[in-house]
């Protein structure tokens, strides 16, 4: 009847296992959600989903599995309209029983019964019609435990389904483009280039020395035991259509440089040619040439750039955007010299991936490097791939 | 039957109550996100003082190892002791110490056991609980004690989504997300903090303090805690509500970055300008 709902959260692409969908029985069969689709809706999401980068998924699944569910609810709430809430009623056990060997199905369609016949209004008590407080089937606060709850208070069946609608939490969902309030989750992406946390390691021979020396008093020596750090350049284009993002980037990646042991990085304006910047202004430069041969290989490499230029500007020799500069080689060979150093090497392009066929640039580009999106899964994927090494980008072309 | 209905310090939104439910009925950790400020850390404080039960902190730092949760052998302590013989060493369930998540196993009441910001530790660490988190129970070999739990602990798991929590450990946990608080919700738990808070005043402060929240090149948005010291700020100042519209006072309090109060106070001046994101960025 409703594992609809779990394919449905399957093909939104919401990861939703088999545990959890078991463990959600569990729950429904304790009446956690107290048979309100509000409380449904929030109680299977926190089983469901976990992490909030889904929940607009799962409001989509949501609304396609439980949209129509609406019509008998309106019913619902015309009815709820017409309760009171009064005392609940206590029975002796002789009339429990006799509760007790009610059949559901009679009992509904009493209930059905009764809605046509519209006893439903104003009533309180009782034994036969729908209201609350009494021994009838139907109506909240009541004792009849083959009998129907419909609602306590306010019908919380209509809002789930409006709570899903108004998708809260669409700006939470990872295809989209970065912004400030989302840059500490992006930088949590990042840290997978980061080392595991140092070891410590009892030091034997400088114990044992240290100790002998104490005259026997134990004295443990411990050293921390390095392990290989990520090192990483960044690259970046700053000119031009380039601006409104460069601050973005570099704020991303200078908070996560006090903890990538060695982290260097470069400008460029929409592409690199012999010279580098070494800062946003662009005032000092460096030798690209020397940087290539001075630099170890096993630096991981991110370019970040839009890849929007004219081809001129990656084929032809003289082809720089900026006029006085004059290079002898031209972009594209640069670029390639690059690739060819660095053992892995990512380009990441903040403008989004359904543009990036319409550009003979871009295409170019990403014919050199891998290129990836600058959102959340974009950096995800784009440091995977720079922490799986090239073996992955050659068998892939 | 334990159910938590939250507690009179504490503003918690209904589904945030369910999902507390939820997780101590089906005896699953409540793992809980949310921006900072949020107040993830104290909702395990307000549980274990609705539920009245001993709560149990246990803060994760980089170095933690999950075992340390378990158990600690203090060997070095055994082999000091070794050297007078005034100890009977051979007993070495004296130098097992229980960690926390092992005290909140060995104790006689259920109790509320916090793992504080699980995120902060190395990634294989949840991964590492797994199974003694299912089982509430675990093996010492040293002593051959098995410790298992004698009553399940609630147990309340924070992250600051620093690391991605691996798979298998989040299919265990119930999950919650705490939203940034609407501004009716940001009033109740004002006058939690603050019961005799000037209406005016909240009302001013509350404006502003989401008028600042609206800006998308802040480097640090202020949180609900921010905004708590910049009202007792306020209020300890004794300035009158109208300055608050016009001057934005103990902006220190609010932001804590030097960029951050440059760029509100450029944009300030005019307090109901169009906010929107192409003007933020004209300030660069």
């Amino acid at each position: 009847m409703f594992i609809n709902f779990f394919y449905n959260l399957k093909s939104y692409g919401v990861p939703v296992s088999l545990h959890e969908w078991i463990t959600l029985h569990h729950a429904l069969e304790k009446n956690l959600n107290d048979c309100s689709l509000t409380r449904f809706y929030h109680i299977a999401r926190s089983i469901l989903v976990k992490n909030e980068i889904f929940f607009d998924k799962y409001d989509l699944a949501f609304l396609d599995t439980f949209k129509d569910i609406e019509t008998t609810d309106e019913m619902l709430e015309k009815i709820l309209e017409g309760l009171k809430k009064v005392k609940e009623l206590h029975l002796s056990e002789e009339e429990k029983k006799m509760i007790d060997e009610l059949d559901l199905d009679e009992v509904l369609r009493n209930f059905e019964e009764q809605l046509r016949q519209g006893h439903y209004k104003e009533h309180v008590g009782g034994n036969k019609a729908i209201g609350t407080g009494g021994r009838s089937t139907q109506g909240a606060w009541g004792y009849n435990p083959a009998g129907i709850r419909i609602g306590q208070g306010e019908s919380r069946h209509k809002r789930a389904v409006q709570i899903a609608e108004k998708r809260t939490f669409k700006n939470y969902s990872s295809t989209i483009t970065l912004d400030t309030r989302q840059m500490k989750v992006a930088l949590a992406h990042l840290r997978a280039l980061l080392p595991i946390s140092p070891e410590e390691k009892l030091n034997l021979e400088e114990t044992i020395e240290t100790t002998s020396r104490n005259a026997g008093e134990i004295e443990l020596v411990w050293e921390n035991k390095e392990k290989k750090a990520a090192k990483v350049i960044l690259m970046m284009d700053v000119g031009g259509s380039m601006t409104p993002y460069a601050r973005l980037v570099e704020r991303l990646f200078s908070a996560a440089s006090s903890q990538i042991s060695r982290f260097k990085h470069y400008y460029f304006h929409n592409c690199p040619y012999q010279d580098l910047w070494v800062d946003i202004e662009r005032r000092d430069t460096t030798s690209l040439s020397d940087m290539l041969k001075s630099e170890d290989g096993d630096y991981k490499l991110i370019l970040v750039g839009d890849a929007e230029m004219a081809p001129s500007e990656l084929t032809w020799k003289n082809g720089a955007i900026d006029y006085w500069y004059h290079n002898d080689t031209a972009g594209i060979v640069w670029l390639q010299r690059i690739r060819d150093k660095f053992k892995d090497s990512i380009w990441i392009n903040p403008l989004p991936r359904r543009s990036w066929d319409y550009v003979q640039s871009t295409r170019m580009i990403k014919e050199i490097f891998p290129m990836f999106e600058l959102t959340l899964e974009g950096l995800d994927e784009g440091v995977r791939h720079l922490m799986k090494g090239r073996v992955l980008s050659l068998s892939s072309k | 039957m334990n159910y938590f209905k939250g507690t009179s310090d504490y503003v918690l939104s209904p589904e945030l109550r369910d999902n507390v439910n939820v997780s101590i009925e089906l005896g699953r950790p409540l793992l809980v996100k949310g921006e900072p400020g949020t107040g993830k850390t104290l909702l395990a404080h307000s549980i274990a003082r609705g539920l009245s039960k001993e709560l149990m902190i246990w803060n994760i730092k980089s170095t933690t190892k999950a075992r340390e949760g378990l158990y600690v052998y203090d060997t070095v302590q055994r082999l000091n002791d070794a050297r007078f013989g005034d100890k009977d060493i051979s007993d070495i369930s004296q130098y097992i110490k229980l960690g926390k998540l092992g005290e909140s196993f060995a104790a006689d009441v259920q109790m509320v056991l916090l793992i504080d910001e699980i995120d902060k530790a190395d990634i294989e660490f949840p991964n590492d609980l797994l199974n003694e988190l299912d089982e509430m129970s675990f093996y010492i070999p040293e002593t051959g004690v098995t410790v298992k739990a004698k009553n399940r602990p609630i147990v309340i798991i924070t992250s600051n989504s620093e690391k991605e929590l691996p798979d298998p450990f989040l299919r265990r946990c119930i999950f919650h997300y705490i939203e940034f608080p609407d501004e009716k919700l940001m009033e109740d738990i004002i006058y939690v903090h603050f019961p005799r808070v000037e209406e005016k005043l909240l009302r001013e402060s509350l404006k502003k303090f989401y008028w600042i929240r609206q800006f998308d090149m802040l480097r640090k948005k202020p949180s609900t805690s921010e905004l708590i010291d910049w009202i007792q700020a306020l209020m300890a100042g004794g300035l009158a509500p109208s300055r608050i519209e016009k001057e934005l006072p103990f902006l220190g309090t609010l932001l804590k970055k030097k960029e951050d109060v440059d760029l509100v106070a450029q944009s300030g001046s005019t307090h109901y300008a169009y906010n929107s994101s192409a003007r933020t960025r004209n300030v660069y």
